[in-house]
């Protein structure tokens, strides 16, 4: 193991699955000449030239749409939205030409391909620049969405993700991309199943459940309720769809307290399919409501202060996680 | 693999008469409510498609929008499975999960079959990237409405096809309404073909109602780009006789105009050639009719002999490893797809 960024996590991944797959090949808007706007694909045009390495105009449709027309015929491409909040722009290609694809060719054509770039709120971007987008593509039957919150995570799933016969959308977390954790060295293979969902931390007393950004937020806020004498489990859903129900039920059933903590807004939000998971099959195993820590459900305000009372944060968590206890 | 100047005229009228025929049977079968949802016929069009892949390679890839039931057929698959997916079997050419909008048949290279107006245009272009990645001569082939160029997806892929150099032909199907707005309502061109103009792609415009000038003019289009990739326009002016779908009475436009059209109509002109230059008489020509109206005939009853999908496949054709993928769970409400089963 050593220690390397979430981004380098990721260029290795896409290095070595252009290395071992001659059809897989990465294009956006600059990915190639300028190394990618958040530096992701640096390097690659350089070892791995401008047939695989593809700079596109600003034409999030178009390229997403020639994504989906090129995995039609056998190739996998990895089609990165410099932020998925311009996703939304291609939103026709991500939702109504990938996933239904295979099921309205009865079968014939399947889609392999991966979209991925930076997804969530970062620092001060106003409203457009902030979406997070995982409830919208969940809700899509036909996609995959993965959100890897750690080097390892991000390496793991991104690779997984291009060998996945499905289109999968990897939710990477624009905050972190500068963050450390320990990975495998690169000659060891490391492949995260989608789907799977990590204890990043034991606890006893009240499940915290999270992914992507708000990952690192539990796991900190996990500390301080250590000196309130509350022990956090830390659930990493690292898959949003598939959903690893097991490894919630598993929790929950050893700590009978719920607080879903999530980077997107309310309504409809991921808590909300997570929570009436729980209260279906286990509700047996509760001893106090679940609440969720989510976003507040206003369009992301650009003025700093109030950036952060939409956000979750330490003392919302906390505050929920008392309320569960009864503390 | 069959070359374009080796198919055989007489063959290429027989397959017009089998859209012409099948596009009938379909209508009459819709008003019998035996086919559900929306369906586009392509009555009056059938020089476009049958031209155009007479020029190509059977491997070359073709791709439209909805009005697809033509060139399912142009491209050899059956009109069983045409049939049978109008009325949502599982031996339909999308076993049944498609529908009129959605015909796919990959192993002849018919990438569908899209409803959504202009978003295949971008699909097209993606195949023919997969054509030049790959080293490959095929070219493809994009067909779209005279609706679709008022699209960003349309305009996003024509650019950037040019500015890849990519082995594509965009065939404009100006029938002149996009469902009821005639083209003069709806762009800003004095015609079509100048879209082209705008990404450096060169256009052509062709008479849709004459199978050999479409013919020739693709075919000429794709040997230059067999020879050197780049993307092709070509504006096809053409003519549907039926409204936009089943549901519409096409009142926007008047009798004269349907029959301007209709005594330009693309069968009879292609007969008119044949029979003048001695390669057709009546007779073959009757025959030819008369296979056409067989084969739908028997095409109906295939499709209704034929069963509807299982229930119990409801979830294989969400994900590419079928229900079984390991990892997914699908949300499966409750299993209330089970208890209809139980109760049919």
């Amino acid at each position: 193991m050593r220690e390397i960024t979430y981004r380098q996590a990721l260029n290795e991944a896409l290095a070595e699955e252009l290395e071992r797959d001659p059809n897989v090949f990465l294009m956006g808007e600059e990915v190639a000449e300028y190394n990618g706007a958040y530096k992701v694909s640096q390097g690659l045009l350089d070892r791995f030239g401008p047939r695989r390495i593809i700079d596109t105009p600003i034409s999030e449709n178009g390229f997403a749409g020639l994504g989906v027309g090129a995995a039609m015929v056998g190739l996998r491409p990895i089609i990165e939205f410099m932020t998925f909040s311009f996703s939304l722009v291609a939103f026709d290609q991500v939702v109504n030409n990938a996933p239904n694809m295979f099921t309205m060719s009865g079968g014939q054509f399947n889609i392999p391909i991966t979209f991925r770039g930076p997804n969530g709120p970062a620092h001060q971007l106003g409203a457009t620049h902030s979406h997070a987008t995982e409830p919208l593509y969940a809700n899509a039957p036909g996609l995959k969405v993965c959100t890897p919150a750690t080097p390892r995570d991000a390496k793991g799933l991104l690779k997984t993700a291009v060998r996945d016969n499905n289109p999968v959308l990897v939710l990477e977390a624009e905050l972190l991309y500068s963050s450390k954790g320990m990975v495998e060295p690169p000659d060891e293979e490391l492949l995260i199943p989608l789907g799977q969902a990590e204890i990043k931390r034991e606890g006893s007393d009240v499940s915290i459940i999270c992914y992507s950004q708000t990952v690192p937020l539990a796991l900190a806020t996990a500390q301080k309720l250590e000196d309130e004498d509350i022990s956090a489990e830390i659930v990493d859903l690292r898959s949003i769809k598939p959903l690893d129900e097991k490894a919630i039920f598993d929790s929950v059933a050893k700590t009978h307290r719920v607080v879903i903590v999530e980077q997107d807004c309310p309504f409809c939000g991921v808590g909300a399919e997570v929570c009436y998971r729980i209260q279906q099959n286990i509700f047996d195993e509760l001893d106090a409501p679940i609440i969720r820590v989510s976003q507040e459900d206003v369009p992301m305000p650009y003025n700093e202060r109030l950036e952060k009372a939409v956000l979750p944060n330490a003392d919302k968590v906390i505050a929920a996680v008392k309320k569960v206890c009864y503390a | 693999m069959q070359r374009a100047e080796q198919r055989d005229e007489v063959e290429m009228l027989a397959l017009m008469l089998l859209i012409r025929r099948f596009e009938e049977r379909a209508s009459q079968q819709y008003q019998a409510q035996k086919i559900g949802g929306f369906c586009h016929l392509y009555i009056g069009q059938e020089a476009v498609v049958v031209g155009a892949v007479a020029a190509v390679r059977d491997d070359d890839y073709i791709i439209t929008a909805y009005r697809d039931h033509g060139h399912a057929l142009a491209r050899g698959t059956s009109a069983n499975a045409c049939m049978a997916e109008l009325f949502g079997r599982e031996t339909g050419c999308s076993r049944g999960l498609g529908g009129s909008m959605h015909f796919f048949n990959r192993q002849n290279h018919m990438y569908g079959g899209h409803a959504i107006v202009g978003a295949h245009v971008p699909l097209a272009v993606g195949l023919a990237f997969a054509i030049k990645y790959r080293g490959e001569d095929r070219v493809t082939l994009c067909f779209f409405g005279d609706g679709a160029i008022n699209q960003g997806a349309f305009h996003e892929a024509l650019n950037l096809a040019a500015l890849y150099k990519l082995p594509i032909v965009f065939i404009c199907e100006n029938n002149l309404f996009a469902m009821g707005t005639s083209v003069k309502r709806s762009t800003s061109l004095k015609q079509i073909v100048d879209r082209a103009e705008g990404y450096d792609i060169p256009g052509e415009i062709v008479d849709g109602m004459n199978f050999r000038e479409v013919r020739d003019k693709i075919a000429e289009i794709v040997s230059s780009i067999r020879k050197e990739p780049h993307p092709a326009f070509v504006e096809v002016r053409t003519y549907r006789y039926r409204g936009h779908s089943m549901s519409d009475p096409a009142s926007y436009r008047t009798k004269q105009e349907l029959e301007k059209y209709r005594l330009d109509d693309p069968i009879t002109r292609l007969r008119a050639q044949l029979t003048r230059e001695g390669k057709l008489t009546n007779e073959q020509f009757d025959q030819l009719d008369k296979k056409a109206k067989e084969t739908v005939l028997a095409s109906v009853k295939f499709a209704e002999k034929s069963p509807q999908p299982p229930l119990d496949k409801l979830y294989d054709y969400t994900y590419a490893n079928g229900a079984g993928e390991a990892g997914v769970s699908p949300v499966k409400s409750n299993g209330l797809a089970a208890d209809i089963a139980a109760t049919e």
